[in-house]
């Protein structure tokens, strides 16, 4: 699996599996996508989704399956996530616009309504972004839900605000 | 001489967890600890564990820490503080050195009824031509000076290893405000939770399979790391040299079963790489070898700070029982949902070997029971 | 460098400071904290040069159990720095080699 070689997991590792919504769902709305493709035995996404839209079982270690037509993309799964590893996705709002919702555990050096640089899943700078909104409070214990506002080609592709490095 | 009914060598999650749960059947329970304070590894874990709700998942170890000392408070558990075992004799007379100052110590004999020894474990080791230049340290170094007293070590930090270790200090840093230059895996894939590691390559922190440390050049500390690519027989392979600046080179190379008290107790042990090398076999009540000494966390095989919560719960358990606290028939049932939970953890991806492993501990334990009971 | 500023601990604030001081100079440290702490926090990380081949040496374990970070204080050598907190007046000297014992500590 590549993603084992390089920690970067490739879209189609999440479609083949039908573990990402289709286009038609995030058309419709918020949702929620798992970027959890390992057997780990961790089960508070489940647990804490109030619509009992995701799936583990009994047998904790086998990987979430979100029910796409149950989630609504409340986010609160994303704090609840150890991993980090849940996004909300959205390409409801027009052709051209959709948000990203990740989770982020830095500190901030931007506030709402601030342009900011977008980066994939690699940490390559893909396109700038406005930060649409900050969720930070007490039941997220320290892990914040940042939404982006991104070009709706890019939604599929961005998951955090790009970081510099040195060079 | 001061006397103990369950005492405890070791005040991390394992013997915080003995403790607690010892306590509540109404053991007497002393705690020996070698630090300033109780706690263990977990004081320094500022991710959200896995697990399920029976797990303290999606709570931060510095949360579940505090958690436990404060129910060993409630219980009534006394936990002595800056105190290192020196010694374990027959009858179970535990010599302890308690350091009250700079320069003064005393010197403590304590009677124990049962013993459960919960060491935990310690870090390994790489070598390679400047290693010992300060701003080479363990992974677990570079945590506890950021996570336990707030200083960075330095700005730009190499980590080797990709497993747990390596993954989870590396993105803790970069919490900090610390660059991480690298992450270097020997093997052609990455070690830890796939999970883990996309938190940092996301970040843009590139992760190189396949690549040893070469070198660490500096005159009186780091300046610059050499890595270079490893063949499958780990010679390294000439011409992919890459030279990083940077001030730290953390190893997260993984960690061994700090067993010296084990050892000293007389415990029989067993082999297996999985569980980090050289461990003392045990049975379900997590008893060693030796009758009344019980061993649980990562002194009995490294795995997590969950699995030695649940491994902490089940000596404490078996300690109360072999005293007459709690019945039988309640004990085997609490043991049955322990274990129950245990496996819980032991599951998935990383789960199946030391399923293996510890089964092995438990065969060895029975091995050695019946070869002593016709001798 | 410490760490003022963090997304898990929060800020901190009203630091208590006590002077130790290092090599003769005097230094600010947080009150309470282990002395090897007190020197990252000042970019100082050489504790001692060894015995035979005059080689630096800095923190390796961070947890008492190495010996790399010992240094000379209050006059007594071979202090494990890192699990040893400041005391204000405290003196902390680099080791060199086993080091010298200079009268008894304070």
């Amino acid at each position: 699996m590549s993603f084992m070689d390089h920690g970067i997991i490739e879209l189609e590792e999440l479609t083949s599996i039908g573990h990402y919504p289709s286009e038609e769902r995030m058309r419709k709305g918020p949702v929620a996508v798992a970027e959890c493709l390992q057997k780990i035995p961790c089960n508070p996404c489940e647990s804490s989704c109030p619509f009992h839209a995701i799936t583990i079982g009994e047998d904790i270690s086998q990987l979430p399956c979100i029910d796409f037509e149950k989630c609504v993309g409340c986010s609160t799964c994303v704090t609840h996530c150890s991993g980090l590893a849940i996004f909300i996705l959205n390409k409801s709002y027009s052709d051209t616009v959709g948000s990203v919702g990740f989770p982020y555990e830095y500190l901030m050096n931007f506030k709402k309504g601030d342009r900011v640089k977008a980066a994939n899943r690699a940490g390559e700078y893909v396109c700038d972004a406005t930060v649409k909104n900050i969720v930070l409070n007490e039941k997220s214990d320290h892990t914040a839900i940042v939404t982006l506002e991104v070009p709706i080609d890019q939604v599929d592709e961005v998951r955090t605000v790009y970081r510099e490095r040195s060079k | 001489m001061k006397q103990a009914e369950v005492l405890i060598i070791g005040g991390g999650p394992a013997g915080l967890s003995a403790a607690i749960e010892a306590a509540k059947k109404g053991c007497q329970v002393t705690i020996v600890e070698a630090n300033r304070e109780a706690g263990g590894q977990l004081v320094k874990q500022t991710h959200k564990f896995f697990g399920s709700s029976q797990h303290h998942a999606g709570e931060r170890g510095i949360d579940i820490v505090k958690t436990l000392i404060r129910q060993c408070g409630e219980l009534g558990v006394e936990i002595m503080t800056d105190s290192v075992v020196a010694g374990i004799y027959d009858g179970k007379v535990i010599a302890v050195d308690h350091q009250l100052s700079l320069t003064e110590h005393e010197f403590i004999r304590i009677q124990a009824k049962k013993l459960i020894i919960s060491t935990g474990a310690s870090e390994n080791a790489v070598r390679f031509p400047g290693w010992t230049l300060p701003g080479v340290m363990g992974a677990g170094a570079v945590q506890t000076m950021c996570n336990v007293h707030h200083v960075l070590p330095g700005k730009k930090i190499l980590m080797i290893g990709s497993g747990s270790v390596g993954l989870i200090v590396s993105y803790q840093m970069m919490q900090a405000g610390a660059e991480i230059v690298g992450i270097i895996e020997a093997l052609p894939h990455i070690n830890g939770y796939a999970v883990h590691a996309s938190k940092l390559t996301r970040e843009g922190v590139p992760i190189y399979t396949g690549y040893t440390v070469k070198e660490a050049i500096g005159t009186d500390h780091v300046e610059k790391a050499v890595i270079a690519k490893v063949n499958p027989d780990w010679s390294l392979v000439p011409g992919s040299e890459i030279t990083l600046d940077t001030d730290i080179i953390a190893i997260g190379a993984g960690l061994k079963p700090l067993t010296g008290m084990a050892y000293m107790a007389g415990c029989d042990f067993v082999f297996d790489k999985a569980l980090g090398g050289w461990a003392p076999a045990h049975n379900k009540h997590m008893e060693s070898t030796v009758d009344g000494v019980f061993v649980c966390g990562d002194t009995t095989g490294l795995e997590e700070a969950s699995t030695a919560i649940e491994e902490g719960t089940l000596a404490g358990l078996g300690a109360a029982q072999s005293l007459g606290h709690v019945d039988e028939k309640t004990a085997e049932e609490e043991n049955a949902a322990g274990w129950k939970r245990l496996n819980a953890l032991r599951s998935g991806f990383k789960g199946e070997e030391r399923v293996i492993a510890k089964n092995k501990q438990l065969r060895e334990y029975e091995a050695y029971k019946g070869e002593e009971a016709r001798a | 460098m410490r760490v003022l500023k963090h997304p898990i601990f929060g800020e901190e604030k009203d630091i208590d400071w006590v002077t130790i001081y290092y090599n003769g100079k005097p230094m600010k440290a947080k009150k309470g904290e282990m002395i090897l702490a007190a020197l990252h926090a000042q970019g100082i990380i050489v504790n001692r040069y060894t015995a035979k081949r005059h080689e630096p040496r800095g923190i390796f374990c961070g947890i008492g159990q190495c010996t790399d970070c010992m240094m000379v204080v209050n006059g007594m050598p071979n202090v494990r720095t890192c699990i040893t907190p400041v005391e204000e007046g405290m003196t902390v000297d680099t080791q060199d080699g086993y080091g010298k014992w200079e009268g008894d500590a304070k």
